[in-house]
């Protein structure tokens, strides 16, 4: 073995006894072009709803869910497909959230939510996931395409530009803290709270945990 | 001569018959027969204000004055509650949930809303600005009484 890796070694650093170097430069720029471009098309395949609802688990769960919303059908045509929401859109980040999706395939080889009823007995840990997720990067997805300098709130219902004006504006909730479940229906939110800290059902346990 | 009477009570039944049914049966489906699809009404916009609508009598479920398009209300989860639940009306300054529903049917008063009052678009109800389907002669009890007062002044 060591032997191995100490030839291949050397016939690396050997100046090359055959090819021009105007031909290995040429060959690397070309074969680099074809390599990064079928990794990024290949990258962007696993990027569209076609390959999401690819498995059932998302075809009958989520997606299901998803298509009576507006973010599936609205008076614009503008449809938020999977990637939109629950992948980066910026590359670095892409690549870091695809690394963490190998987990999900080791998942899916193992048919952790290959039923309905695992599905639900998963939900909400897998809701609280994509809700960390975009608590902690301040709600980028949503932002791609709701950003809050082009929110027009003359436009929108009172009570709306009220809760924009005193909560979005001022920096102090972000999208999701509010918009829950507006493209995918709410798991059994038990204890959970839809506003974050502020469940009476929850200081009543926190307190009974404590005696 | 009994023949010719049967006959014409006969005739006179079936006649007053085939017009009464002909226009008494009262249809939403303006006309269209049973085995066709009428072109459907354009869907109503419903009221977005925001401002707190007048209860037509006392005990009037409030109306929801705003859009509550995909809020989801079953065994998981209450979106009604994310704004109007006692703990949730700081933050939201919406109305709370009336302390009525906090009780069970014993009267008793339980931590949050007991479950049969769950529900809440069991009774309250967004508007829209549809045109009645029917015609409404419902009259607010202060016009009955302003009525009643008039019709006794007359009378002195």
């Amino acid at each position: 073995m060591w032997q191995f890796i100490k030839r291949t070694w050397a016939a690396i650093r050997r100046p090359s006894m055959h090819y021009s170097l105007g031909f290995l430069t040429m060959g690397g720029f070309v074969m680099g072009i074809i390599f990064w471009g079928g990794f990024n098309t290949a990258m962007e395949l696993t990027n569209t709803e076609a390959f999401c609802t690819g498995c059932h688990e998302m075809r009958d769960n989520v997606y299901e869910e998803l298509k009576p919303t507006i973010h599936y059908t609205n008076r614009s045509g503008v449809r938020a497909t999977c990637p939109d929401c629950h992948v980066p859109h910026e590359w670095t980040s892409k690549i870091a959230r695809k690394m963490q999706a190998s987990k999900e395939v080791w998942a899916k080889v193992f048919g952790t939510i290959n039923t309905r009823e695992k599905f639900l007995a998963h939900r909400l840990s897998l809701a609280q996931n994509e809700w960390a997720r975009f608590e902690a990067n301040d709600s980028l997805e949503c932002r791609n395409c709701h950003s809050e300098e082009s929110m027009d709130i003359t436009r929108q219902s009172t009570r709306a530009a009220e809760a924009h004006e005193r909560f979005l504006f001022t920096g102090e909730k972000t999208c999701i803290n509010c918009h829950k479940g507006i493209a995918h229906q709410l798991p059994d939110m038990g204890h959970a709270s839809l506003i974050t800290g502020d469940s009476s059902e929850q200081s009543l346990v926190d307190y009974l945990k404590t005696e | 001569m009994t023949r010719t009477y049967v006959f014409i009570a006969a005739l006179i039944t079936a006649l007053t018959g085939a017009a009464i049914a002909q226009d008494s049966v009262a249809t939403l489906r303006s006309g269209v027969p049973l085995d066709q699809h009428p072109a459907p009404p354009q869907i109503a916009t419903v009221k977005d204000t925001d401002l707190r609508q007048v209860r037509n009598y006392p005990e009037q479920p409030p109306l929801i004055p705003h859009k509550i398009d995909g809020y989801q209300i079953d065994i998981n989860a209450n979106k009604c509650l994310q704004c109007h639940s006692r703990t949730a009306i700081e933050i939201s300054q919406a109305p709370m949930v009336s302390i009525t529903h906090f009780m069970n049917r014993d009267n008793q008063f339980l931590a949050s809303v007991t479950p049969r009052r769950y529900f809440c678009t069991q009774c309250h109800v967004p508007q829209s600005d549809a045109a009645d389907l029917v015609e409404n002669t419902f009259v607010d009890i202060d016009k009955v009484l302003e009525y009643v007062a008039g019709t006794k002044a007359e009378d002195h």
